[in-house]
């Protein structure tokens, strides 16, 4: 049995684990790890979430019961002192001792904290851990109750410019302040750099470069920030972020190498000075450098867990530093030598100041080598990029097409997916290639894209392989003839995406025409609606058209209840209503005797109306300026919002009018499931929009649009789809993103549910509806344009023809009501007998 | 305020409801009730008449040129809802499906298409002259 002991509970600590158990096959091992956080070991990447709402279970890399499934001690809050390398045993602040056979460091980094006189002060962090972030959020909270606004943040590089983001979710107003010349100097050139900067000025956050700080201001808690030219900048608060600093103490205490300016040296199988003790992650010194990246930890990572095993696997000798990420709701990337400049070497540059986008490409002069990289303002191109570049592919004639692409020719210059080598690396944080994804799918290993996740791991670091993936494991499932089917019911062997096709194609309008031409049967109570429903989505026909098809709500225009009476639901778009408007529908209730109740939606609704009672109580609210809510169809129900500028003292812009106006926008088109909406005018969120289909938050220079959220049975709360974009914007994502949803989504699937089964998720939705990738964005606004354009009210619809009022009697013999309709009081009220 | 009544039971007054309705051979008929005419009775949907105490639902099954009858109450929850169903077929025989909680029922011999207990009383329909009839025992 092999003795491992890790020391270091972190993002690099965890993967050498999940590894080695992996790897590990008949080998019977005992793993015990060490970490002085409190709690399991999370992922630092997105650590800046938790101020958007993660919680720390969210971000935890397993589950509580993943070291216990896999025979792994866990021994969190224990600090390791000492290591006896003579005698192979650890030593922890509990003075516990255990034995080892091989060790593994895996004690990360700390933030590196500038020699300034003053740092100690209340109101100085440091941005690294959840206790970090919860430290800063009690501070803000504090601060702000005071009156503060301003906050600082202490470099300009990566980590900085996310702990700005984090400052600017607190509500704060950040100021970045640099020491070098320009933003991100590590990554970006100077045009890039700019143009960086003037995205991020935008949101009104403070960019300060070429600043020495000399000392921290204030007497007990920092007032400010004293600059080389003293000049004064005043805060009340201030986040170190500038850079990291291995953890390499223990190391130096128990006599291992350490480099000049620390870390623990290792050569390329990751072991130290001492054969049985390896270090991995941000505390090794490899090749001269720290890499404060996820992806060459989990490499190393890899690699000792091999060499532990026996194998004789090692480090590469060149590591590649490219990332893409966003920062500040600003897409930037960098591969490759991004800087790279001689005589052999051409940079083709990009840059649009209009719509702040910047791309440069470094290649060899005779064209044929692409060398390195920059993207910012959009990264889209980034993937296809890095390929090039790393499998070294030949460039297209003219290499400019890269980035401009190609004018006038007909396909993407980029290729696909499945023209890659096999070798070529597609997920580089889990080090997974095209032919590993590929084969374990026309090997029969896999059967879909969550398997390949759950088997190679691809996509679960940074995420942004992610369309990539899909796409090949899509390319890989077409080769081998295999297509994943989920036909509606007895009648039709299609899927609701297909007959939708089929009815639009062969221009069909009624059900039996369907039925007998692409069914069997004569229908039923699932079909006929999911048919009715498509009608409905792509003529516009009210339900009036398909009475004897649609479910029974339709039918009868209001919401069946438990008694078989109905309640009726007319809109209030927005939750916005008059003294006189609410005064009709209390004299409603009160003739008709309806039991009355204010709904989650900002609605009244009146239950217990006969059926035959339910064309005069409409033909009443119909009269005095009211319309049907569609409450009882699958379509949209309502757009809840708060109040907004127009009377909160709080809100950052009008959320009522907005909500009314999505609203009457979507008002009626009927869905594959109900749908619904919420404007909030600031991230208070008074109307719980991300708990909807659709929500809208006013943040500060735009609206934010999050979609597929829903309450019921499987809360979930609404994705960000895009960020401080303008009215007109949100309108022209939210006509795409309905009209895909109601084109591809299953019968009574909510848009939560279809994004969840939604290959390539949300990164590829977005692909779809903001960057137009399958290229129908037109035709989803013309279709939306002409569902909006043709609204009806149906309930009008049925009191301005008489035949149609006839479905609304109870009796075909007889205009009596249902005499069995008991009721009981509830409270000043009544409900139906019950069952 | 808040007012408490002694609850009576629904289900048990529905159960003496529910005894009622006993499906009906065509050949045991001893009256013909005439429902209404063609025209009351739209294709491939239901419509409810009163017959003394009782509630039926008809079907005009137009697409299989077929008509059916059978109580209007689902045995369910004991609503009288039946005709505002949704009519289909499964395996090809006919059915209806109670609006309230889907159940459905073939409209054949009033069984339980979902694998429960519960069914519904099923009577013969006929149509003379473009007049429908239901069949009762009295």
């Amino acid at each position: 049995m092999i003795k491992v002991i890790v020391v270091g509970n972190g993002m690099v600590g965890y993967k050498f684990c999940e590894k080695f158990i992996a790897k590990s096959g008949q080998e019977k091992y005992q793993i015990t790890v060490f970490g002085e956080e409190p709690r399991r070991a999370y992922d630092r990447v997105h650590l800046s979430e938790y101020f958007a709402g993660k919680t720390a279970d969210d971000l935890s890399m397993s589950t509580s019961n993943w070291y216990d499934e896999n025979n792994i001690i866990l021994n969190t809050s224990e600090l390791v002192l000492k290591i006896d390398k003579e005698n192979k045993t650890i030593t922890t602040h509990l003075d516990k001792t255990f034995g080892y056979d091989y060790l593994v460091l895996a004690t990360g980094s700390a933030a590196f904290v500038p020699p300034i006189k003053g740092v100690e002060k209340e109101g100085v962090f440091v941005y690294r851990t959840i206790e970090d972030l919860d430290a800063i959020m009690t501070y803000a909270k504090k601060i702000k109750q005071n009156g503060a606004t301003e906050a600082a943040v202490l470099g300009g590089g990566l980590l900085g410019l996310e702990a700005a983001k984090a400052v600017y979710d607190l509500g704060l107003n950040p100021h970045v302040v640099e020491f070098a010349p320009r933003l991100m100097p590590r990554q970006l050139d100077k045009a890039a750099s700019d143009m960086l900067q003037s995205k991020i000025e935008k949101l009104n956050i403070g960019i300060h470069l070429n600043k020495a700080t000399q000392y921290i201001d204030g007497e007990h808690s920092i007032k400010g920030m004293m600059f080389a030219n003293d000049e004064l900048l005043k805060v009340d608060m201030l986040v170190i972020s500038a850079g990291i600093k291995p953890r390499d103490e223990l190391a130096r205490v128990s006599g291992l190498v350490v480099g000049e300016r620390g870390g623990v040296l290792v050569g390329n199988t990751m072991q130290t000075s001492d054969p049985f003790i390896y270090a991995i992650g941000e505390v090794a010194l490899y090749n001269q450098m720290i890499y404060g990246l996820v992806a060459p930890g989990y490499e190393m990572a890899d690699v000792a867990a091999e060499q532990i095993l026996g194998s004789d696997k090692t480090m590469r000798e060149t590591i590649d530093m490219s990332t893409q990420l966003k920062l500040i709701g600003v897409e930037v990337a960098s591969f490759g030598d991004p800087f790279i400049e001689n005589d052999e070497v051409v940079a083709i540059v990009y840059e649009n100041k209009f719509s702040g986008i910047y791309k440069r490409i470094n290649v060899t002069k005779d064209g044929k080598t692409l060398l390195g990289g920059i993207l910012v303002g959009d990264s889209s191109d980034y993937n296809g990029l890095f390929q090039i570049y790393s499998n070294a592919m030949a460039l297209p004639p003219n290499p400019e097409d890269l980035i401009l692409g190609s004018r006038g020719g007909e396909s993407s210059t980029m290729g696909s997916a499945m023209d890659l080598p096999d070798t070529a690396v597609i997920c580089s944080c889990e080090n997974v290639t095209k032919g590993s994804i590929c084969c374990s799918i026309t090997d029969g290993t896999c059967e879909s894209l969550s398997d390949v996740v759950k088997l190679t791991k691809a996509t679960s670091g940074c995420g942004g392989c992610k369309p990539m993936v899909v796409d090949l494991v899509k390319a890989a499932q077409k080769s081998i003839g295999k297509e994943v089917k989920e036909s509606i019911c007895e009648h039709f062997h299609y899927t609701r995406q297909e007959l939708f096709d089929i009815v639009k194609i062969n221009k069909y309008t009624n059900f039996y025409e369907v039925v007998d031409h692409h069914g069997n049967g004569d229908g039923c109570e699932v079909c006929k609606p999911v048919v009715a429903s498509i009608f409905s989505s792509i003529y516009n026909d009210t339900a009036n058209k398909h009475v004897t098809t649609q479910d029974t709500n339709d039918r009868y225009l209001a919401n069946i209840q438990r008694n078989g009476t109905y309640s009726v639901v007319p809109r209030i778009a927005g939750g916005e209503i008059t003294p006189e408007k609410l005064i009709v529908i209390g004299e409603i209730a009160k003739e008709f005797n309806l039991y009355t109740k204010i709904t989650g939606a900002q609605r009244v609704d009146l239950f217990g109306a006969h059926l035959n009672d339910l064309p005069k109580i409409w033909k009443i609210l119909i009269d005095n300026g009211f319309e049907s809510g569609h409450a009882y169809g699958k379509s949209l129900r309502a757009v809840k919002s708060c109040v907004g500028n127009a009377w909160c003292r709080y809100g950052m812009d009008d959320s009522t009018t907005f909500a009314i106006e999505l609203e009457n926008r979507y008002r009626g088109i009927r869905s594959p499931h109900k749908l619904k909406g919420g404007v909030s005018a600031c991230i208070r969120e008074c109307a719980e929009a991300r708990g909807k289909d659709f929500g809208v938050i006013a943040v500060e220079g735009g609206w934010n649009l999050y979609i597929c959220g829903n309450g019921g049975a499987n809360p979930k709360h609404a994705v960000l789809l895009a960020e401080q974009i303008d009215k007109e914007t949100v309108f022209k994502y939210m006509d795409r993103f309905l009209m895909y949803y109601i084109r591809t989504a299953g019968p009574l699937v909510r848009t939560a549910t279809w994004l969840e089964k939604l290959d390539g998720g949300l990164d590829y939705l977005k692909e779809v509806i903001i960057h137009d990738r399958i290229g129908i964005c037109e035709t989803l606004e013309s279709e939306m344009e002409s569902l909006v354009g043709t609204f009806e009210c149906e309930w009008k619809q049925v009191l301005e023809k008489p035949r149609l009022l006839k479905r609304f009697n109870h009796f075909v013999n007889s205009d009596e009501k249902d005499e069995n309709i008991e009721y009981v009081a509830l409270r000043d009220q009544k409900m139906p007998k019950p069952w | 305020m808040f007012i408490t009544f002694p609850v009576a039971p629904k289900i048990k007054i529905m159960q003496n409801i529910l005894n009622e309705y006993q499906s009906i051979a065509f050949e045991e008929v001893k009256v013909w009730f005439k429902a209404g005419t063609l025209k009351d009775f739209p294709s491939n949907r239901g419509g409810c008449i009163k017959y003394k105490d009782k509630q039926i639902a008809i079907f005009n099954f137009e697409r299989r040129n077929e008509w059916y009858a059978c109580q209007n109450v689902c045995p369910h929850k004991m609503e009288m809802v039946l005709s505002r169903g949704m009519t289909g077929s499964a395996d090809s025989v006919p059915k209806i499906a109670c609006p309230m909680h889907k159940k459905t029922f073939s409209l054949v011999d009033g069984s339980n298409l979902n694998g429960e207990d519960y069914s519904i009383a099923t009577y013969p329909v006929k149509v003379v002259d473009e007049e429908v009839f239901v069949g009762f025992l009295e």
